[in-house]
C-alpha cells in the first residue's frame, strides 16, 4: 500500500511538470491542452469502463453537456467563468441521472445504449427550436470570457484531480467491490454491497469527469458547435486510449493517450484517412488480442502496475 | 409457526412462466438448527435458497427473518440482515486476490459479531491468502465462497451443495465445520444431494419433488416413506444394479 501511494505520488507530480514545461518547449499550445482533455476523458472512461466493465460509446454526451452547460450558464444566467466550469460539470451529471436506467443494459447494448442516448443529447441541443438556450446549430461565442493560459492550467487540474480519482479507486475497498460487481453482480450483492447504488456512482463520477473536461474545453476554445462538441470521434478516442493502455489501472490511460494522440499528431495530421483506418484495425486488434491493454503484458509477467 | 423461529417460509410459491418450481413450500428454522434439504434434481431446493436468499422474489406466501418480511427485501440488505449463502458454482471474484474477496464482504457489515474471527483460516485458505482467487481448484473456491458468507456474520446460512466434488476425508472436514458454526448459534440449510454428509449434519430433513415437500422428519424415517422411496425407486434400482456388479 504504501509503495502504491508513492507511485501515485510520483505519477501525479510528473503529470503536472510535464504539462507545466509543455507550452514552454512545443510551439503550439492546444496540442498538450488536448493531450490532457483527452487524457482525463480516457481516465473518466476508465472509472466506468475498467471497474465495471460498461463501455460507453455515448461518453462525448456529457463532453457536449459539459461545453453547453458552461455557455448557457456564462451567456444566459451571466455566472463567472471558475462556477460556470463547475456547473458545466454538473449538468452533465444531471444528464447521466437521467440516462442512468442505461445500468440495466450491459455489454454491447449498453454501449448501443450511451450512443444513442448522446445522439439524442447532441439532437436536443443542436435543435434550432432551441436557439434562445443553445443557439441551436449555430454555434456559441464565448469570447467575452476567452481565456487559453487559465484555462490551460485548469485543465491539469481536472486532470490530476481525476487521476487521483482513479487511484483511489483502484487502492479503496470501493474499488474492489466495484470490480467484485463487474466479476458477478449475484454474488457481490450477496457480500452486502448495493450493487445499483455503486454502479450509479461510478456512472456519475465518470460524466461529471467528461463534463468538467467539456466545460474547460468549451471555454478554450471559446467558440463551438454542436457538430464539435458531440463529435463521436471524441468518444471514440477516449475508449481506444483506454483500451490501448489498459484499463482499471491508472498508468493505462495515460499511456495510452500519450502513445496514440502522439500518433494521431504525428501522422493524424498529415494523412488522416491513414490514421483512421489504423484506429479501426487497433480497435479490432485490442478488443481480439489484447482486451486488458498494453499494461496487462506487464501484469502478465507479475509486474505490478500503478 | 412458531415465535422463536429465526426464518419462516409460508406457503411460497414461485413459477418461471408456466413451470412452477415452488408450489406452496413452508418451513420454519430456529438459531443453530440445520435443515437437510434433498429430493431429486429439479425438485425446487436451490430455487428455494434462491428465494430465501432474494436471488428470486417469491410469486406468492411470504418469508420471514426475525417475524419481519424480507419477501421483497434486495439481496445485498439481506447479507446485511444475517443471512447468507455459497453458491452450487462457486462465484470468487477472480480479479481479487483471496483475501481481498473476504474483505469486501465484510466490509459493510459493521460490527456485527462473526462466529469465526478469521473465516480464511477456519476453511483452510491461509497459504493462499495473497493469492489471486483465479488460482484456487474448484474445491478450494467453495471454500472461499464459504468463507465470505462468513465474513458477512450470517444469523442464516444456506449452503447449496457444498460436498459436491468433494473427497471422503474433505467431506468429513467441511462437516465438522458446519456442525461448529451451528454449535455456535448458526442456523443452516443444506441442500445436498449426499445423504450421507446431511446424515452426519442433522436429523431433520425436507424432502422434496415436484416444488411440494413431500416428507419432513428424521433421513431414516425418510428412507421407509412409501412417496420418498417412489420418487427415488429409479435411482434405487440403479443402485441395487450397482451393487451387484
Amino acid at each position: 500500500m504504501r509503495r502504491n501511494k508513492l507511485s501515485n505520488a510520483i505519477i501525479l507530480v510528473v503529470l503536472a511538470v510535464l504539462f507545466i514545461l509543455a507550452p514552454l518547449l512545443y510551439p503550439n499550445q492546444s496540442v498538450p491542452f488536448q493531450m490532457m482533455a483527452f487524457m482525463t476523458l480516457a481516465q473518466g472512461v476508465n472509472l466506468l469502463y475498467g471497474f465495471t466493465g460498461y463501455l460507453p460509446f455515448g461518453y462525448v454526451g456529457f463532453f457536449g453537456s459539459g461545453a453547453y452547460g458552461v455557455s448557457i450558464l456564462v451567456l444566459l444566467l451571466h455566472w463567472s467563468v471558475i462556477p460556470a466550469v463547475i456547473g458545466g460539470g454538473l449538468f452533465a451529471v444531471v444528464v447521466a441521472l437521467l440516462l442512468s436506467p442505461l445500468l440495466r443494459l450491459s455489454g454491447a447494448y449498453f454501449s448501443i445504449g450511451s450512443l444513442a442516448a448522446s445522439e439524442i443529447v447532441y439532437y436536443v441541443v443542436s435543435n434550432p427550436n432551441m436557439q434562445n438556450i443553445t443557439q441551436g446549430p449555430y454555434g456559441v461565442n464565448l469570447a467575452g470570457i476567452y481565456d487559453p493560459n487559465t484555462s490551460y492550467y485548469a485543465m491539469l487540474v481536472i486532470l490530476l484531480i481525476f487521476t487521483a480519482v482513479v487511484m483511489y479507486v483502484k487502492n479503496s475497498t470501493f474499488g474492489m467491490s466495484l470490480l467484485a460487481i463487474k466479476e458477478d453482480p449475484v454474488s457481490a450483492a450477496m457480500a452486502g454491497i448495493n450493487v445499483v447504488r455503486r454502479r450509479v456512482a461510478i456512472w456519475l463520477a465518470s460524466a461529471f469527469a467528461a463534463g468538467l473536461v467539456g466545460a474547460v474545453y468549451g471555454w478554450y476554445v471559446s467558440v463551438f458547435y454542436p457538430s464539435s462538441v458531440f463529435d463521436l470521434t471524441i468518444s471514440i478516442f477516449a475508449i481506444v486510449f483506454t483500451l490501448f493502455g489498459g484499463g482499471g489501472t491508472v498508468l493505462g490511460p495515460i499511456v495510452g493517450t500519450i502513445v496514440l494522440y502522439g500518433l494521431y499528431n504525428t501522422i493524424g495530421v498529415s494523412s488522416p484517412q491513414y490514421f483512421q483506418l489504423i484506429y479501426g484495425l487497433l480497435i479490432v486488434v485490442l478488443v481480439m488480442f489484447l482486451p486488458q491493454g498494453l499494461t496487462s503484458l506487464l501484469k502478465r509477467r507479475g509486474i505490478n502496475v500503478p | 409457526m412458531s415465535h422463536d423461529s429465526l426464518l419462516n417460509v409460508d406457503q411460497v410459491v414461485k413459477r418461471f412462466g408456466g413451470f412452477t418450481a415452488l408450489n406452496g413450500v413452508s418451513l420454519s428454522l430456529k438459531k443453530g438448527e440445520i435443515l437437510g434439504l434433498v429430493g431429486p434434481n429439479g425438485s425446487g431446493k436451490t430455487t428455494c435458497i434462491n428465494v430465501i436468499s432474494g436471488l428470486y422474489s417469491p410469486d406468492g406466501g411470504e418469508v420471514s427473518f426475525h417475524g419481519r418480511s424480507i419477501a421483497h427485501v434486495p439481496m445485498f440488505r439481506r447479507a446485511l440482515l444475517g443471512i447468507n449463502r455459497t453458491f452450487q458454482i462457486p462465484k470468487p471474484f477472480k480479479a481479487l486476490t483471496v483475501r481481498e474477496n473476504v474483505e469486501v464482504a465484510g466490509s459493510y457489515v459493521g460490527q456485527r459479531r462473526r462466529v469465526v474471527d478469521d473465516p480464511i483460516d477456519f476453511v483452510g485458505l491461509s497459504a493462499f491468502a495473497d493469492g489471486s482467487a483465479s488460482s484456487l481448484t474448484s474445491g478450494q473456491q467453495k471454500m472461499l465462497d464459504l468463507a465470505r458468507a462468513l465474513s458477512t456474520g450470517p444469523e442464516l446460512l444456506l449452503v447449496d451443495e457444498l460436498a459436491a466434488g468433494l473427497n471422503p476425508q474433505e467431506l468429513d472436514t467441511v462437516a465438522k465445520k458446519l456442525t461448529f458454526l451451528a454449535s455456535q448459534g448458526v442456523a443452516m440449510i443444506v441442500v445436498e444431494h449426499l445423504l450421507g454428509f446431511v446424515n452426519q449434519l442433522t436429523e431433520h430433513v425436507i424432502v422434496m419433488n415436484e416444488g411440494r415437500e413431500i416428507f419432513e422428519g428424521t433421513l431414516s424415517a425418510a428412507a421407509k416413506d412409501p412417496q420418498v422411496v417412489a420418487v427415488y425407486l429409479g435411482q434405487s434400482e440403479v443402485n441395487a444394479r450397482d451393487d451387484r456388479h
